[in-house]
């Protein structure tokens, strides 16, 4: 076994450390290491977006970045999205639109939606259809979920251009 | 997945000196192709060199003489991201986009996709087609390879042990002309190119011909190939459906595709015909609208 790394990050905002192997995954690290269980294993191999994570404003699939990756950087898991008790307008609209059943597309979907309304706070639908192709869902179908999406941008109060 | 050590150099000294320590080294940029490849047991190695705090692979340059040098270590949705790249490259745009999701997209790189060398890679027709040239570099100094002759086979390109790619340059285009590069997929996104086809179109002066042209393709070949035919076939010729049917018609007779579970040998030479046909009337309609 490889010698454990010590790596210093911030997570949702708290300077967090931790350990750990050089062959760990963010996504282990989260949930194996540091108990946050959020982000979801789907694939495993970067297909289906369920792991996915903000790093440094980007989402990244957390399967596919190791931990020591994270050495100095910025990092918001599903946990980190809303404020307080006072849910993201993204978490809201999923709830609205009824765009989950089992749930576990739905930390990735939230957090890849978050990086596209940070970025383009009014998508049309085809923008919001192309970035989440690579998240996956395999129950609720993507017409709620895209729905959802398109909801929460508007209820954004960001300025439309 | 086995146990590795990590590096992080942040110079290419550094690098080269870790590449030279006798351990079985891997290079790690994304890590959208490696990490996977390392978890499935696919491949293995003693420690895994980050080339991504190496200041040189991470550099984006749009230089004074119209070309653009990209790091090797750039994630695809910094270079689509910069406005004046987006512009003036659509062709690499082309490419860059459709490589896995937006969440491979903020790590993958062109250089990653070169060296994992698939030959349904996207970006390296994309890339032949601007007649795109890479520079490799190890401890005892640099050479540059032209892209179309860094293919050596399926999973394997030029690049010798101790070997690193440092950028790849997009020399100035030519006047009058423009890159389009597609592929087929059975799903609209996020999937591997049955079939792909980039190509340049240049048009001389009077814009009624032809002047010159490069044709690429990808996943009908144990490497992505040029198709100096479907070129010869346009040059000189006006740009119309014709003409353009003759480069499909060289394009199909050059791929020697292989039946897989993506699609068959048959289907492969029609398609690719197909998507050289359309790649110059996207080509030809960039060049139109002064893109
Ligand atoms: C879900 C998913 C979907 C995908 N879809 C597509 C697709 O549609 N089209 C497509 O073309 N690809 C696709 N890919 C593969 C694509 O993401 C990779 O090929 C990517 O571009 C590789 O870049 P990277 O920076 O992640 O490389 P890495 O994974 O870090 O490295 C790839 C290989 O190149 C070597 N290497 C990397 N950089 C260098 C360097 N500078 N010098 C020497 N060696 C180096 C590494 O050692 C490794 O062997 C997909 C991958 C996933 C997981
Ligand atoms: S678990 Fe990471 S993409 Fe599926
Ligand atoms: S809600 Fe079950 S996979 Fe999407």
């Amino acid at each position: 076994m490889a010698r454990r790394t010590y790596v210093a990050t911030t997570i949702n905002g708290m300077p967090t450390e931790f350990l750990c192997e050089p062959r760990q995954s963010v996504l282990e690290v989260l949930r194996d290491e540091l108990g946050l269980t959020g982000a979801k294993e789907g694939c495993n191999n970067g297909n289906c977006g369920a792991c996915a994570v903000l790093l440094n404003g980007q989402v990244v699939n957390s399967c596919c970045v190791l931990g020591v990756e994270l050495e100095g950087a910025d990092v918001t898991t599903i946990e980190g999205i809303a404020d307080g008790e006072n849910l993201h307008p993204l978490q809201q609209a999923f709830l609205e639109e009824a765009a989950l059943q089992c749930g576990i597309c739905t930390p990735g979907f939230i957090v890849s939606a978050k990086a596209l309304l940070d970025s383009n706070p009014h998508p049309d639908e085809h923008t919001v259809r192309f970035w989440l192709a690579g998240n996956l869902c395999r129950c609720t179908g993507y017409d709620k979920i895209v729905r959802a999406v398109l909801k929460a941008a508007d209820a954004s109060g960001a300025p439309v251009p | 997945m086995e146990s590795f050590e990590y590096l992080a150099p942040r110079t290419l000294a550094e690098a080269f000196a870790a590449l030279g320590n006798g351990k079985r080294s891997l290079m790690l940029a994304g890590g959208t192709d490696v990490i996977v490849q390392l978890r499935e047991n696919r491949r293995s190695c003693d420690q895994l060199i980050d080339l991504k705090h190496i200041p040189e692979l991470m550099a984006v340059d749009i230089r004074a003489d119209g070309g653009l040098d990209i790091g090797a270590a750039v994630p695809l949705a910094e270079l689509y991201g910069n406005r004046d790249i987006a512009r003036r490259w659509p062709g690499l745009v082309d490419a860059a986009s459709i490589i896995g999701g937006r969440a491979i997209q903020s790590r993958a790189s062109f250089g990653g996709n070169l060296c994992n060398a698939s030959p349904a890679a996207d970006s390296s027709p994309s890339l032949m087609a601007h007649g795109a040239v890479l520079t490799i570099a190890s401890a005892g100094g640099t050479r540059t390879v032209p892209v179309d002759e860094f293919f050596a086979g399926p999973g394997r390109s030029v690049l010798q042990p101790g070997e690193v790619l440092l950028r790849v340059s997009i020399p100035p285009q030519p006047a009058r002309s423009a890159v389009f590069y597609h592929r087929f997929i059975p799903r609209n996104e996020m999937d591997i190119a049955v079939a792909s086809a980039g190509v340049r179109l240049v048009l001389d002066e009077s814009g009624d011909r032809i002047a010159s042209a490069r044709v690429a393709l990808g996943a009908v070949a144990a490497t992505p190939i040029m198709v100096p035919a479907a070129a010869e076939a346009v040059v000189g010729q006006a740009p119309v459906a014709d003409t353009f049917a003759k480069a499909g018609e060289a394009a199909s007779a050059a791929a020697q595709p292989i039946t897989d579970m993506r699609g068959s040998a048959a289907q492969r030479k029609h398609l690719v015909s197909v998507l050289t046909v359309r790649a110059f009337e996207h080509a030809l309609q960039r060049i139109r609208e002064g893109r």
